[in-house]
Formats: structure tokens, sequence, C-alpha cells
């Protein structure tokens, strides 16, 4: 048995130890197109601000732990799958046949359909290749544009600053991080930023960016006729599935490639997980691309197993889930942090001190969080939405101060104060 | 190195807040808490001050060994001068806030002046603000802490508040401190209350560290927890029974003051008793008591976790008061059930809870109860008087009711709200008030026991066990067994008792740890912990000083030997029954011998030898 | 044989003993702000409940790390973090659904119970024995997890 996997990031390397560890036997290829041992994006931010070497964003780190548990790691590029000859050919020219494939090929960085995106010093920060251009460029003093307050923006935005640059961050939305925090916590966020130094210019779009003879070389000209002169422009706008692989081969392909509770594509044999995946969404029961860590780790145990033959794991979905750390300011969203219809919610303000927190109910089962500033038993938010419990007086309780989350967890876990 | 080595300094009256050094030399010479604050009280309050005006202050202060893994070591005290009684005062607390107050930094906090408008103080590490609470006052301890709770949205905030009855100007109003820990005695919540300062909130996240030896410390500790579990009152009593183990013991040596004190022996005592506390109840089959429960880093764990039955006519249609709280310890049960002569353990139960809810001391309530209840036996006071309430003994509805107008400072709650003295004298009966220097007796009755009748007379802080508990030598026999009907030789074991006792209350530790310990087990601790040598020989010298300084600043407040005594019930009305039978008080006997041992005139006044020999200020 | 917390909370008396030794095991300072292992108090209900990491079997904590920052100690079992690796992403502290993993802001890592590496001093600190560090026989170490709150697995397998 033949196990192929094409990506090196989280879900494939996990999804390739997994495997080894169901099946002592198997033989097991993980394929990546980018030149480094298999590293971790999360850990890119943290490169940046010089916390760590490249060593320490790999994702594994002890020497030779490929070989020691039999994973054949291969750099190349795979240009195309036959899925009926169970097949893929690579850039190197060679090919190579599968049992079982699991498409792990993650997400890019897009750019936004405006002028000047491809300039000399306009660079995406998504790759290690990304983080290497971006702290060559970034000296004190350096004028640098981030365009785009998403997650991906929010991470560098720490690592930028502390370069001694001075920063301006331009996000479309009304708000930073839109599709993780709600407007409360994100305004928090945006004048935590401000406090930093940092210029945050919300609802405002990018029109163009131009060369420019003057002291800085780019400029970046926003819509209603404002320009921004800048020495470095990072492009931050959104990430898409790399999925142009298996165009053609009849695999279905929504937002991306589209897998059941079984994380298997439309075709038995092939698999998604991660970044690249369209699976299920805990909160919604919806197919959706998540795209963060936890759910690429658990795509890559849950379609391992499947892929493992004698095995057989339904799925319940994925919470959606982040955390985030602007500058020291730590926020962290789960599952239906925007509510549900007919849910109730329960919120603690304190915008003096940068503490927020949102619980969102439908009945008496917590189904979504947003917290900020808080960094104690922060999981237990976690817990209590994937356990469903009930939590019956403790909703009123956590109405009226919604930070006694683990007195609710405990009672309901432990059945506390039920007699 | 123990010490925070920071004082927070309260300036009620311009708002102000300050850091400054705590004074090292002081520390060295007076320990922590009771000792060091009464040095800084004696340095800035004038002893004639009137303890309701902006001259007093008002000190929350700790230990050096508040905050670390030292068995009980969370104490904190409140010191400042008494409305109750005119004395200095110093009402100890565990719980968990003088812990966080370390943790924050801080050794003590001083308040001085006195707010315009009610304000609270929310100490978060070197964050202190004044804020005000407005919304807060008016409202019970408990609403008061929910609600700070609420403001702050921080469950670990720990909050020391007073509840109405401080408000209303319930000379023994109490601080409470985690909703059912009391700095109890002496009227400190008054003092609160008049300068309008209804709470302080504290969060600290900065730890104890610095120990001088940190591993002779933690081996110390160690040891010193072991010798605790090892020990019969502190390994098995007070966890099991809590300070109730007392009850039926002191009874059936006839030593249990029982209605308004005439009487030493309380027939209904086993129906208040720690066992009767474990009893199922008929209604619902759970005992009054559901657990035992720790302050701060104490491995005895004698608190008690009570409910009170659903059913009982004082919380029928209250359900508020159908949850868990702190539960009757031995003082409170027999101030308010032997004192009283009531035996029903709910209605006890629903009175102590009341004294958490608003801030009150269940001993001073009950035994002023209990002299009403003599007055109105004696026609003295009317339902007239009271409102409508029968205060017959034994009565629990009277006790009950008696409570909640206490609570509330309304109708003739103001009367019990004075105190015995007060109350007394205000009906023409001041003998009927069972107290010294105005504070009400605890439940150790000073012809059964005689070392107690001259704890009393001499306490520094008016009538008080926790000065000088030789009940433990007398009845328990610890360290020593000594006769408790005699007389001899007990000057010299309350004088032992008295400087060793301010040691202890002055290191962080909890007194009840001296049922198992001596000062060689606390030394130690200390000496692995805080700069200096510190032996038990220099910790008696420390208790010593502390003794002195508080009589001096007495004394200079305008007390003499003449009130150093005790009620004429206890020289001329003999014990009714059991040992003591026939026995009065020899407190008279006793006083010339003290004062000689103490190095005091015959007056009382500490004379100029002794100042020298313990460097007492002038 | 492996050994496990094994917690009592009928015997916890709410005194923090644990918080302290732990605290100071780990942080070298009295502070129960900074202890592995937390008390909470059902006032109401007259309880006291020491809460720490079981070690799950399903290691959230360490599945989602994205450097390999958590590791299973071989000796005790403990999912240990390692300082040194650990970036500081949180990513663990929102994966751990018993909300035992948490990230100290003045180191910039994350901190969790790694049983003392096999002398947990919350257990050698509790004086009520209301915390144990016993054998992980199927049923203790299935009551202790059954105690710390069951949570569905995202996946249920059948194998």
């Amino acid at each position: 048995m033949h196990h192929v996997i094409i990506g090196a990031g989280p879900a494939g390397v996990v999804a390739a130890e997994h495997l080894r560890k169901l099946d002592a036997n198997c033989r097991i290829s993980l394929i990546g197109d980018e030149p480094e041992p298999p590293y971790s994006r999360m850990a890119l931010p943290y490169l940046l601000i010089d916390k760590i070497d490249e060593a320490g964003t790999y994702l594994r780190k002890s020497d030779g732990h490929y070989d020691r548990i039999g994973v054949e790691v291969r750099n190349d590029l795979v240009v195309s799958v036959s899925t009926s000859d169970r097949q893929l050919m690579l850039g190197g020219g060679g090919k190579v046949d599968y049992d079982k494939l699991l498409i792990a090929t993650g997400a890019r960085p897009t750019k936004p359909p405006i002028a000047g995106t491809d300039l000399a010093g306009v660079h995406s920060c998504w790759t290690l290749a990304d983080a290497r251009q971006i702290a060559e460029h970034t000296k004190p003093g350096a004028k640098v544009i981030l365009m785009g307050a998403g997650f991906i923006g929010c991470i560098i935005l720490e690592a930028l600053a502390s370069r001694g640059v001075e920063l301006t961050v331009i996000e479309m939305e009304d708000r930073m991080v839109p599709r993780m925090m709600n407007h409360s916590s994100a305004g928090l966020i945006k004048s935590w930023c401000e406090r930093k130094g940092v210029s945050v210019l919300t609802s405002m779009r990018v029109a163009a960016i131009q060369q420019d003879t003057g002291a800085h070389p780019l400029s970046v000209q926003l819509e209603g006729g404002a320009s921004h002169p800048a020495d470095l422009v990072i492009c931050a706008t959104g990430v898409a599935p790399n999925t142009e692989l298996l165009q053609g081969t009849g695999i279905t392909i929504d937002q991306g490639v589209l897998v059941n509770e079984h994380l298997q594509t439309s075709d038995a044999n092939v698999f998604a997980a991660g970044d690249v995946a369209q699976g299920k969404d805990f909160s919604t029961g919806e197919y959706s691309v998540q795209a963060i860590q936890p759910t690429a780790v658990e795509h890559g145990r849950v379609a391992a197993t499947n892929m493992a033959s004698g095995h057989d794991m339904v799925h319940a979905g994925c919470i959606n889930m982040n955390v985030l750390d602007t500058m020291g300011l730590v926020s962290a969203s789960f599952g239906a942090w925007e509510g549900v219809a007919n849910g109730e919610s329960a919120e603690l303000n304190d915008p003096g001190n940068y503490r927020y927190l949102n619980l969102q109910f439908e009945d008496d089962v917590l189904v979504g969080a947003n917290s900020l500033g808080l960094t104690q038993h922060v999981g237990v938010l976690r817990g209590l939405i994937q356990s469903r419990f009930h939590l019956g007086h403790w909703k009123d309780k956590l109405l009226n101060n919604p930070t006694q989350i683990m007195e609710a967890y405990m009672a309901a876990a432990q059945g506390i104060g039920k007699a | 190195m123990a010490w925070a080595k920071k004082i927070l300094r309260v300036n009620l009256t311009d708002g102000s807040i300050a850091s400054e050094p705590l004074n090292m030399e002081w520390a060295q010479a007076y320990l922590g808490q009771r000792g060091l604050a009464t040095r800084y009280l004696v340095e800035e309050v004038d002893p004639k001050c009137d303890p309701l005006g902006a001259d007093n202050k008002v000190i929350m202060a700790t230990g050096p060994l508040t905050g670390t893994m030292a068995s009980t070591g969370g104490r904190y005290s409140v010191i400042t001068k008494s409305p109750l009684t005119g004395t200095v005062a110093c009402s100890n607390s565990g719980g968990f806030i003088g812990a966080e107050m370390k943790m924050a930094g801080w050794d003590m906090i001083i308040f001085e002046g006195k707010a315009a408008s009610p304000v609270y103080l929310h100490v978060e590490n070197d964050n202190a603000k004044l804020l005000p609470a407005d919304q807060l006052w008016g409202k019970s301890v408990w609403e008061t802490d929910e609600l700070i709770h609420k403001i702050h949205q921080d469950p670990q905030i720990r909050i020391a508040c007073i509840g109405r009855a401080a408000e209303a100007g319930c000379l023994y109003s109490a601080v409470i401190n985690d909703l059912h820990r009391a700095a109890g005695r002496s009227g400190v919540g008054a003092v609160l209350a008049s300068k309008n300062l209804k709470a302080v909130a504290v969060r600290g996240t900065l730890g104890v560290g610095n120990i001088k030896d940190p591993k002779r410390f933690m081996q110390s500790t160690g040891e010193q927890k072991q010798v605790l579990a090892e020990n019969a009152v502190t390994g098995q009593g007070l966890p099991a029974f809590g300070t109730q183990v007392l009850m039926n013991v002191i009874n059936e040596i006839g030593a249990m003051p029982t209605r308004n004190m005439r009487e030493v022996k309380f027939e209904g005592a086993h129906k208040i008793s720690a066992e009767a506390m474990a009893e199922p109840r008929k209604s619902d089959s759970k005992p009054n008591l559901t657990t035992n429960a720790g302050c701060f880093a104490c491995t005895i764990a004698c608190g008690r976790i009570s409910t009170i039955d659903k059913g009982h006519f004082s919380v029928e249609n209250k359900p508020q008061y159908w949850g868990n709280s702190g539960g009757l310890e031995y003082e409170a049960a027999w101030a308010l059930g032997s004192d009283t002569g009531i035996d029903d353990l709910d209605a006890l139960t629903y009175a102590n809870f009341l004294c958490n809810e608003d801030g009150f001391d269940p001993i001073s309530f009950g035994a002023t109860v209990a002299a009403a209840m003599e007055m109105f036996e004696q026609g003295v006071i009317t339902t007239e008087d009271t409102g409508g309430i029968e205060f017959k003994f034994g009565s629990a509805e009277a006790l009950c009711k008696a409570a909640e107008i206490t609570a509330a400072g309304e109708g003739f709650g103001k009367d019990l709200g004075m105190g015995s003295k007060r109350m007394c004298e205000k009906y023409g009966r001041p003998e009927l008030s069972m107290t010294v220097k105005g504070q009400e007796f605890p439940a150790y009755d000073p012809r059964g026991i005689q070392g107690m009748g001259l704890t009393y007379a001499t306490s520094n802080r008016g009538a008080c066990h926790l000065r000088s508990y030789t009940v433990a030598s007398e009845v328990l026999g610890i360290p020593e067994k000594t006769d408790p009907l005699a007389t001899e030789g007990k000057p010299g074991l309350v004088k032992a008792f008295q400087d060793a006792t301010a040691a202890f209350d002055s290191s962080g530790l909890c007194i009840f740890t001296s049922f198992a310990w001596t000062l060689d087990n606390v030394a130690p601790q200390l000496d692995a912990s805080c700069e200096g040598d510190w032996t038990a020989e220099r910790l008696v010298e420390v208790g010593e000083r502390i003794w002195n300084l508080e009589r001096d600043f007495n004394n200079k407040a305008g007390f003499t030997a003449k009130d150093d005594t005790l009620p004429k019930r206890f020289f001329t009305e003999p014990a009714n029954t059991g040992p003591a039978e026939g026995k009065v008080s020899g407190v008279e006997q006793m006083l010339p011998e003290y004062y000689d041992l103490r190095g005091w005139t015959p007056d009382g006044e500490v004379t100029t030898q002794t100042r020298d020999r313990l460097d007492l200020p002038s | 044989m492996l050994k496990s917390l094994h917690i009592s909370p009928d015997k916890c008396t709410g005194c923090l003993q644990c918080e302290l030794a732990c605290s100071y095991e780990n942080e070298g300072v009295f502070n129960p702000a900074k202890s592995r292992i937390k008390v909470f108090t059902f006032h109401q209900e007259g309880r006291f409940v020491p809460y720490t990491c079981t070690q799950c079997d399903e290691a959230w904590c360490m599945q989602a790390c994205p450097v390999d920052a958590i590791v299973v100690n071989t000796a005790t079992g403990s999912k240990d973090v390692l300082a040194d690796v650990c970036v500081g992403c949180k990513v663990c502290t929102i994966a751990c659904p018993f909300g035992t993993v948490n990230y100290s802001q003045d180191t910039g890592k994350v901190i969790k119970c790694d049983l003392c590496g096999g002398n947990p001093q919350c257990v050698e600190a509790c004086p009520t024995a209301a915390i144990t560090y016993v054998d992980a026989d199927a049923t203790g170490l299935d009551r202790m997890r059954a105690w710390a709150g069951k949570t569905d697995n995202a996946a249920t397998a059948r194998a």
C-alpha cells in the first residue's frame, strides 16, 4: 500500500505520522515543493522578530525524524494527477503511483485586483522565502504599508513594528480581523495598535500601487485620492486554496476541495486535508474552507485514519477557531462567535483594560465566543462548545458574569450544584 | 525578606495614594501585622482621638509569613482605635485577601482621613485607585462582593468590605472578607464606615518571593505542617468539628456562660454542638455542616460551610439563604445560643449568616441580645422599646428578628448596635452588661476558668479570648495542664500566653496553630524566610514589646488599672453548678502579681525601666 | 506503570497549598496566579475543586502545536512544553478543551502541568490527600478523565 501526500505543511505531516502509527508496513511519501524541511507558517512571525531561527520554524525538530518513521520526503512539484491511473506527474519528470492520495497542498496568498502588485517591493508574507525578503527590506525608519488587517496581516504586525518601521495598515472592511472578531473587540485591537504607534485605516481601499521617483520607491494610491509613500508594501489581503492540481480530474471542487465526513473527495482514493479542503464545520454543519492550524491537524488525523486500511473515522466537523497576538494583545475566536438566530449573548466589555469576552448561546449551549486580553483557561471555551454541554442555571450565571467559564464548564462536566 | 517592604498609604480626605517603604527597623522590632501596624498607629494617631473622627486611621496589615506556604500563612489584621472600647483595636482575619494583598506587593494599607462620599479602594498590583462607591453604599457585604466582582469582571478579586450594620453605626460592626471571614471584633467596621470607605478589593499577581533561604524554608514549613497534622487538635479535632469541638467540653466543666452569664452550664448545648451540626436533619436528611474549609495556605481547615434547613421559619420564603455559607464557630454558637438560652441550631446559623451578610460580630451581638433578654425579663425594657419583639431567653424568633434589625440598623436594632455597655447604660442597668472596657465577653466563664478572667480583665482590646487563650492550658493541657479553678500561677501563664500570642498575631500565622506549635515551631519558619535571626526567645521579646506598646496606647487614651476588671456579677454571683460551683472570679487577687510580672506600676502604667528594656517609643 | 494525578474534590478544603507549591516549584515564587493547578470554589454548593491537566491521550495541545514544542515525557507520560522550542503562538491554548494550557505574557511561552517530572509538588503539599499521584491503571485514569469532564471527540473512531 502506497500512501502519497502532496503538501508538507501541518496537515500533510500529521497525516504521514498518523498513517505510520496505524500501519507499520505501508509506504508513505510526502511531497513538498519548498526546498526547506517541512515548516510552520504559524512560526514565521516569530522568525521575523528573531525569537527563533529558521530551524525553529520546522514542524518537527529531531534530526532524521522522517527517516526514522519511514516517511519519504521529496522536494518536488506535482504537476498533474491522474485519478484513473492513480499516478502523479512530477515537475522533475518523474512519476509516482499511489494507492491512496492526500491533497494537502494548502493555500496561497491572493493579490487584490489592482495595478502594481507585481512591482519590486511588494511582497506577501507566506513562505520562509517571503519572510527572508521582508526581513531584509524592513530597516528602521522604512515606510511600510500592510494591505489587509486579517489574521495573517495581524500576526506579522508586531514583527514589522518591532523592526522600527513606520507602519500603516490599510483594511477595506470596517474593522480589523473582520472574519475573526466582532466590532467591539476588533475596535479594541485597532485602538491598541494605534496606541503602539501603528496607523490603521479601516474601510479604506487601495486603488493602485505605483513606482515613485522620490525618496521612497513606491506610492500607494488610495481610493478617494490620497497617496502614501512606501519603501515596502506587504500584501496580506487573503488566501486561496491550491486546487489547480485537481482541475480536470473530475474531483469536485467548490471553494476548496470538497470532502465528506471521512475527509474523502468525490474520488474514493483521494482525500484532502487542511487549508485546501472544504470540510465540515462543527458549528454550522456546512462545508467550508477554514484554513487554520488546528483544523489542518485534525483533518490530517482523520484523513490518515480513513486512508489506512481497516479504519474508519467519521468527522463531526472542526470548530473554526483562532488565536491572535496583535502586538501583545491576545484575542481568540471560537465557533459561531457571530451568534445564531434566536440565541442569547453575554458580554464583558472593559475597554480601559483591553479586556473583552463575548459568549454566544443557543438555548443553554455555548456555541461561540470572542475573547480579548484573556490568557487563562480560554481553551475551555472550545471544550464547552465542542461538548455541547447543557449549562442549565449556569447559563444565567454566565449572562451575569461571563468570566465564570471554568466554573460553568466544571459544573456541567461534574454535575456540581445539580443536586 | 518575606516582607514586601512596601506600604500603600491612602488619604481619603484628598484622595491621594502613595507607596512608601516599610520601616524595616520597626519590622525587626515588631515583626509585622498586629505589632508593626500598632507601631505605625502609635506613631501616627493620637490615643485620645475620636475613633470615628477623621483623625483616626485604620490599617490593614499582613505579616511576613502571609502569602507564603507556611501553614495558615494567610492572615491579616485590621488595626485602628476602637469605637466600641476606645482602646487599640486589632482584629485578625483569615480567608484570602491578606495573601492577595501580599501578592499585590503590599505589607500594609494605611487609610487616613475621611472621604467626602463613599469610595472603595481597588488594588491591582502596583495600581491602586479610589473609586466611587455610591452604588455600593446601603448594600450588604454579600451584595457588595457580587457587585464589585461584576464591576471588574474578575472572579479572582478578593474583597473586604463593610455591610449595612457598619453604615448604621453598629459599634461592633466588622470588616468581612471573602464573604464570611471576619476581622470581627471591636467595631473595626464602624471605623471604615466613618471614613466612607465601603470596601477594599485586591488582585495580586506578583507573588511572594525573595524568601531568605528557600530550601530551608520549604523544609521547615513542611516539617511544621507535619506537626499540625499529627496533633490531635489541629490534625483531627479542628478539621472534623471546627472550634465547635469545644461546645460539649466547656459545658461539661461548667464554664459555659449561659443566659447573660448568670449560669455556667447550658442544658441545650448538645443541640447546638459540633455533633449536632453533623447530624442529618429530618427534612432533607442533610446535616447542617456541608464541609470544612481552609483559609489561605491553612492545613488545619477548621472553617465550617453550612446550610440552614430550608423549612426553618427564618428562611422559609428566602431562597437567598438556602445555599452554603460560613457556618457556626464555637464563639458564635455560644453567644447566639448558650448566652441567649437558644438551642435552635438553624436559628443560630441564620443569625450567623446575617452577621456575615451585613458585617457584625456575632459574639458582641449575641451577648448584647442576652443582656437585652435579661433586661426584658426584669421588665427594664418591654415590647414598646423593642418594637414588639419578645426578648425572652430561649426565643429563636427574637434572635432572628434581632439579627435582622441590627443588620439594617432599624428600630431597637439601633440600641442593639450600641453594644451591651451603652445599651444597658441607656436603660439604667449598666451592671447587666457583660463587658470589659466596653467589649462583650466570649465563651469561657471566668469563674470556671480562672485564667480567662485575668485574660479578659487585662486584654488590650477589652474582653477577648484571643489575647491569651489559657483555655489551652487550663482545659486542654496545652502545653501543660493547669487547674482551671486555681488562681496561683495564672498571672505568669496569662503573661506568657499574651506575649506569645502577640508574636503569632504579628507573623501572618493563625493562632490556632498554637494548639500544636509553640514559638519554637514558628521561629525556624521566620528565620528561614525573613532577614535577621529569629529565635523563639526573640519572638517572646517581640511579643512582650507589642503587648506593652498596646498597653501604653491604652494608658495614653485614659485607661487605668481600674478598667482592668470584670462585671460585678463575677465577683458576687458564684457559679451555680459544676466543678466551679460556689466560685467567683479571683481576678482582683491576680492583678498585683500580673502588674509586677509585667514591670508595670500598681496602677497598671508601663514603668520607665520596662519602657527602656523593651525600647518602646516615648 | 505510569502514574497520574488523581483528584478527589470532596476532600479539598480550598487552602491553595497546591497552587503555592506548584508556583514555587515552577516559577520560584509563591503565586497562585502562576500555578498550573487551580482550585475552583463553588460557594453556594460548598465545594472546592482542584483542576489541572489530565495528560489526556488525545493531547490536543501537542497535536495542535505547529513547531513540535509539546512532547510526551516517556518517563511520566506527561505532555511537556519545551520552553526553548515554544514560539508562543498560543494555538495549544485554544486547542485544549479543558483550558489547562495557558499563555504567560511574562515569558512569551505557554505553561502547563508536567507532573513536576514525576514528583508532583501539589501532591506533596496537599494536606488532605485530595490530590494523589497513583498508578494510572485503566480505572483510575478513566475516572480521572471522566472527572475532568467528558468532551465528545471531534471525531469518533470505529476500528
